[in-house]
């Protein structure tokens, strides 16, 4: 209390400038009297009386000193002289300032940029109110080897009264729809959750209201929630869209609420983030199948509350216990050998699982470049301190406590590095909107990146970090110097202690290592990039154009005019003809959304029960299924090994076939023929009304592994079917030609349109590009590593440079008396290379081990290569000593001219 | 001439405290004078550190000061003990005589009272 007021009382002097001399002087006069007074009074001359008063009263500088800083603030005026002497130095070399400065800026500027993204993405993956409640439901069946197989609707019901969670709800996984009724027919992404949905996440409407957490109409409710992004762009915003009747898939729903503007669905894969239609579903009834327990379906997350306090793993304790009780009670459903598990993912988890790992290698890279950027700095200051030698000699021997020194330059070195957090800041922030259209678009939660508060404390925190980290080696250099010494020796060549020495090469070496850690994870990652490139996809992408569209779907299903593949293959048949006609198109095909390679995250893979191994449904191996017309493979280039391929004469009425790639047949029919094998595949979202037991289908061919689902997978188990035999709903139409880009979607629209003008037509794309844009996040970790990884090796040279000349400027009048002396310049070309060749392979030897570490921490990054591949090691490091011998070629080749006359004469 | 010991630290302030509290207000001679004089001019206090210690106590609130005038009418700050002071004084009286008071029992102690 009596402090606080001290303090707050010597703030206010320090802020007003209140310099209360005046008292002071006014004091110490009238003092001063008194005490000659008495002194005269005493008998003592006057002279003496005066000499005695002033003797009695003390030193009066340094009483003054303590009276001064008991009206002021010691530290903080101190600060702004160190501060005011520091920007003066810093004024009287701009040359050394502005390198420092830039090298500083753009470590913090690459550092802090890095972090902006993983401050919106890892820090806070989820925008809701108390995210840590918030977890994702996953149920495996690891007896049969089945993962996230799904809940069934009285599964989600023990759920719910579990106690366990405050509220858990089930979504659809995001899927589309057809909002026809305006200008133009819309395809919408939509996602069909229970009605407590918004009630799990906690988000309210800004408008309306979202669903009634209690309804509990078993089909759609047929109400529904919009985005704010879909009222402002469809709707103009208008205020009276309350109650307004949407026509989706020729069903009609009316309009309940508005989510707000920043509402963004969590969304586990990138087609998942723009969901812009929320319906209320209780999965329970029409169009739904009817709610069995041993009715899992892999469309259904289920994502949930937890009762507040209850950690994940206590939680997970109590629904280990359900999951043993259900099993006991229901026997049936639950077989033991399938060993029904339940487990609980933190729902950020899901969203950022994939992304964590690149990310954090592109933190570590750009850290250790703002630290080779620090140790270059640390270099430029040590070299200076040196030089100021004399000034910390004068500065010591008039009396300057060696912590004022250290204090003084460790203000220098703050300052320099708060200019460079600025500039790097300032650098970031108007490259921002070019930096965020290098990330790839498939990054979650990209649109929430942006500086704000905890982006720029962040900076500044690094910032003084760093200013620390550089200035305090020279500091203490600086002040360790012996004032006398240095004085005597001054004017005879100075030489450097072998302290000094000694840290600066320290410095270089640690450049070296963390440069060459860098290089060797970047070269890792291009060998990587460079594999993926060049791999044989297996199917042929090129003048091949991919558009889709999608057919209403709707909820009863006697509407559907393209319910069966009869009904359906006259749109197709009709599509496929007229699409020959375009310009340019030689050939056409369609598939259905799995069939578009490389072009989907997440494929919705399908039980397979094969003839005679036959399981329960939910206990089956799942397998990606595409839908395709018979001209698909010929179209894409992939080829026919056994058997036969579709044909136009595998219709609904006659026998199901399938062909399968190479994949499927060798892990479903290993050492067997599977031609004339026989199996059954559940029609999950598709046909997921339909409780009747699918027919067998016969597998007629096998045809080559392609890399359809990701160029990293070589062989993923496919079954194809005939799209004249199974409907779908979510169409790709496959062109190929000569065709313009440019010009082509119009012309499909307005060709699909002249057949059915109700359906919509959307995401026209070239093969080609969609095979490097699945390559884009890849790239762009890749990118970013090697930009990195050549900065620093850029710096580590510089760092090179400036210590060698600075050891050959030292050694000048020692170089001279060499050649005086009858030294072959050669030899003293050598004796410089030599010393750098040194640093660079003591500092290669500490990188190759970090290097290491980090290669195998970053090995599920990597593809076709081994993170201790030799190739990359054994040449990064070569090239690494190359650029310290080109380096040190400069300095050497100064020392090997060093004149001896002119050399030892100045010196 | 033999060293007069230094004014152990922290006691100066207790000793202006003190002194304003019996004898009122004073100016800064004053109060080094009476320190000087009731120990006994064993303390020769480096006079001139008395002022920085006003300061502090004052920017504490322990005392206040006003300009007036000497008694060989010169113009001279008064100091005098403000509410906060006279209870800091008398808190730290205590402290200070229970710690000599401990003191003194050490010093009273001989070895067979410890047996």
């Amino acid at each position: 209390m009596k402090s606080l007021r001290r303090f707050f009382t010597r703030l206010s002097g320090f802020a007003a400038g209140r310099r209360e001399d005046q008292r002071w002087r006014e004091e110490m006069e009238e003092h001063l009297a008194q005490q000659t007074a008495d002194n005269l009074r005493a008998g003592m001359p006057p002279f003496e009386a005066r000499r005695q008063a002033v003797l009695k009263f003390g030193a009066v500088e340094a009483i003054r000193e303590q009276y001064h800083a008991e009206q002021s603030l010691p530290f903080i005026e101190n600060l702004v002289q160190d501060l005011r002497y520091a920007a003066r130095q810093l004024a009287a070399s701009p040359g050394f300032a502005s390198i420092a400065i830039l090298t500083i800026a753009l470590g913090i500027g690459a550092t802090t940029a890095i972090y902006s993204v993983v401050d919106a993405v890892l820090l806070h993956p989820l925008p809701y109110p108390n995210p840590a409640e918030l977890v994702r439901i996953e149920d495996d069946l690891p007896g049969v080897g089945a993962q996230g197989v799904g809940v069934s609707i009285p599964e989600w019901r023990d759920l719910e009264s579990s106690g366990i969670f405050q509220s858990a709800a089930i979504t659809g996984r995001g899927a589309n729809v057809n909002l026809t009724g305006s200008a133009q027919p819309e395809r919408l992404s939509f996602k069909q959750v229970t009605p407590n949905y918004f009630a799990v996440l906690g988000v309210d409407a800004q408008l309306g209201r979202t669903f009634d957490p209690h309804d509990s109409t078993p089909g759609y409710n047929l109400e529904v929630v919009i985005s704010d992004g879909l009222w402002r762009r469809e709707f103009g915003a208008d205020p009276h869209i309350l109650g307004k009747a949407l026509l989706l898939d020729d069903d009609v729903y009316h309009v309940v609420g508005v989510m707000p503007r920043g509402f963004r669905d969590q969304g586990s894969t990138s087609e998942e983030r723009n969901t812009e239609l929320w319906l209320g579903a209780g999965f329970a009834g029409l169009p739904f199948p009817p709610p069995q327990r041993g009715l899992r379906l892999r469309s259904r997350v289920v994502i949930a509350r937890l009762k507040p306090g209850l950690s994940i793993a206590a939680a997970q304790g109590h629904l280990d216990a359900l999951v043993a009780s259900l099993q006991k009670q229901f026997p049936a459903d639950y077989p033991p050998e399938t060993a029904w598990t339940v487990h609980l993912v933190p729902l950020g988890e899901t969203v950022v699982g994939n992304v964590r790992q690149p990310l954090l290698l592109m933190m570590g890279a750009v850290g250790l470049v703002l630290l080779i950027g620090c140790v270059n700095v640390a270099n430029l200051l040590l070299a200076r301190a040196a030089a100021r030698g004399r000034e910390f000699a004068i500065r010591q021997a008039l009396g300057a406590a060696r912590m004022r020194l250290i204090r003084q330059l460790l203000t220098e070195s703050l300052l320099l590095s708060l200019l460079g957090g600025i500039a790097g800041l300032a650098i970031l922030f108007f490259t921002r909107k070019l930096l965020l259209q290098m990330i790839p678009a498939t990054l979650p939660r990209l649109n929430d990146i942006s500086i704000n508060w905890t982006v720029l404390l962040f900076a500044l925190g690094v910032s003084v970090l760093a200013g620390a980290f550089f200035g305090l080696a020279p500091a203490l250099q600086a002040a360790r110097l012996d004032p006398s010494h240095v004085l005597r020796q001054e004017g005879r060549g100075s030489k450097g202690s072998k302290n000094q020495k000694w840290t600066l090469d320290a410095l270089v070496v640690t450049e070296f290592a963390l440069s060459l850690v860098l290089l060797i994870a970047a070269g890792l990652l291009l060998h990587s990039f460079w594999d993926l490139f060049r791999v044989q996809p297996g199917f042929d992408p090129d003048r091949v154009m991919a558009i889709q569209t999608w057919l209403p779907g709707p909820n009863d299903p006697a509407a559907d005019i393209y319910r069966t593949a009869t009904q359906e293959s006259v749109l197709l048949r009709e599509i496929l003809r007229r699409s020959r006609t375009l310009q340019g198109v030689e050939e056409s095909a369609v598939g259905d959304r799995t069939a578009l390679p490389l072009g989907h995250s997440h494929p919705t893979p399908l039980p397979l029960v094969r003839e005679g191994i036959e399981t329960m449904e939910n206990q089956a191996p799942v397998i990606d299924s595409p839908i395709v017309s018979p001209e698909y493979f010929h179209l894409l280039g992939m080829s026919l090994l056994r058997g036969r391929l579709f044909s136009d004469h595998d219709l609904e009425d006659t026998p199901q076939v399938a062909v399968i790639n190479q994949a499927a047949a060798r892990t479903y029919w290993p050492k067997q023929d599977p031609l004339g094998k026989r199996v059954r595949l559940r029609l999950d979202a598709r046909e997921q009304s339909s409780s009747a037991t699918p027919p067998w289908t016969m597998i007629v061919g096998v045809i080559a592994d392609a890399r359809t689902e990701s160029l990293a997978e070589a062989a993923i188990p496919q079954i194809y079917r005939s799209v004249y035999q199974h409907p779908a709903k979510d169409l790709a139409i496959f062109l190929r030609g000569q065709i313009d880009p440019a010009a082509i979607p119009d012309q499909a629209r307005a060709m699909i349109q002249s057949i059915n003008p109700e359906l919509p037509v959307f995401g026209a794309k070239r093969l080609p590009d969609v095979v490097s844009e699945s390559l884009a996040q890849r790239r762009f970790s890749m990118d970013i590593v090697l930009l990195f990884a050549l900065t620093a090796l850029l710096l580590a040279g510089i760092g090179v440079y400036g210590t060698i000349s600075y050891i050959v400027s030292e050694r000048t009048r020692d170089i001279g008396i060499r050649i005086a002396l009858g030294a072959q310049r050669k030899t003293i070309l050598h004796m410089i290379l030599s010393q750098g060749l040194a640093l660079a392979l003591t500092g290669a030897a500490v990188g190759l081990v970090g290097a290491w570490i980090v290669s195998h921490l970053m090995a599920g990054l990597l593809y076709g290569v081994s993170p201790s591949d030799p190739l990359t090691f054994i040449g990064l490091t070569a090239v690494l000593v190359l650029v310290a011998l080109a380096a040190c070629y400069i300095p050497a080749r100064r020392a090997m001219r060093v004149d001896p006359i002119i050399a030892l004469r100045e010196a | 001439m033999p060293e007069k010991p230094d004014v152990p630290q922290g006691t100066l302030a207790l000793m202006v405290l003190k002194t304003l509290d019996l004898l009122g207000p004073l100016h800064g001679y004053g109060i080094a004078r009476r320190i000087e004089q009731i120990s006994g001019d064993l303390l020769a206090v480096n006079q001139g550190t008395l002022y920085p210690l006003l300061l502090k106590l004052e920017h504490e609130g322990a005392i206040a000061s006003d300009w007036g005038t000497s008694e060989n009418n010169r113009r001279a700050r008064f100091y005098r003990l403000t509410r906060t002071g006279h209870k800091q004084l008398q808190t730290e009286t205590s402290d200070w005589e229970q710690t000599a008071a401990i003191i003194a029992r050490f010093f009273d102690v001989k070895a067979e009272n410890l047996r």
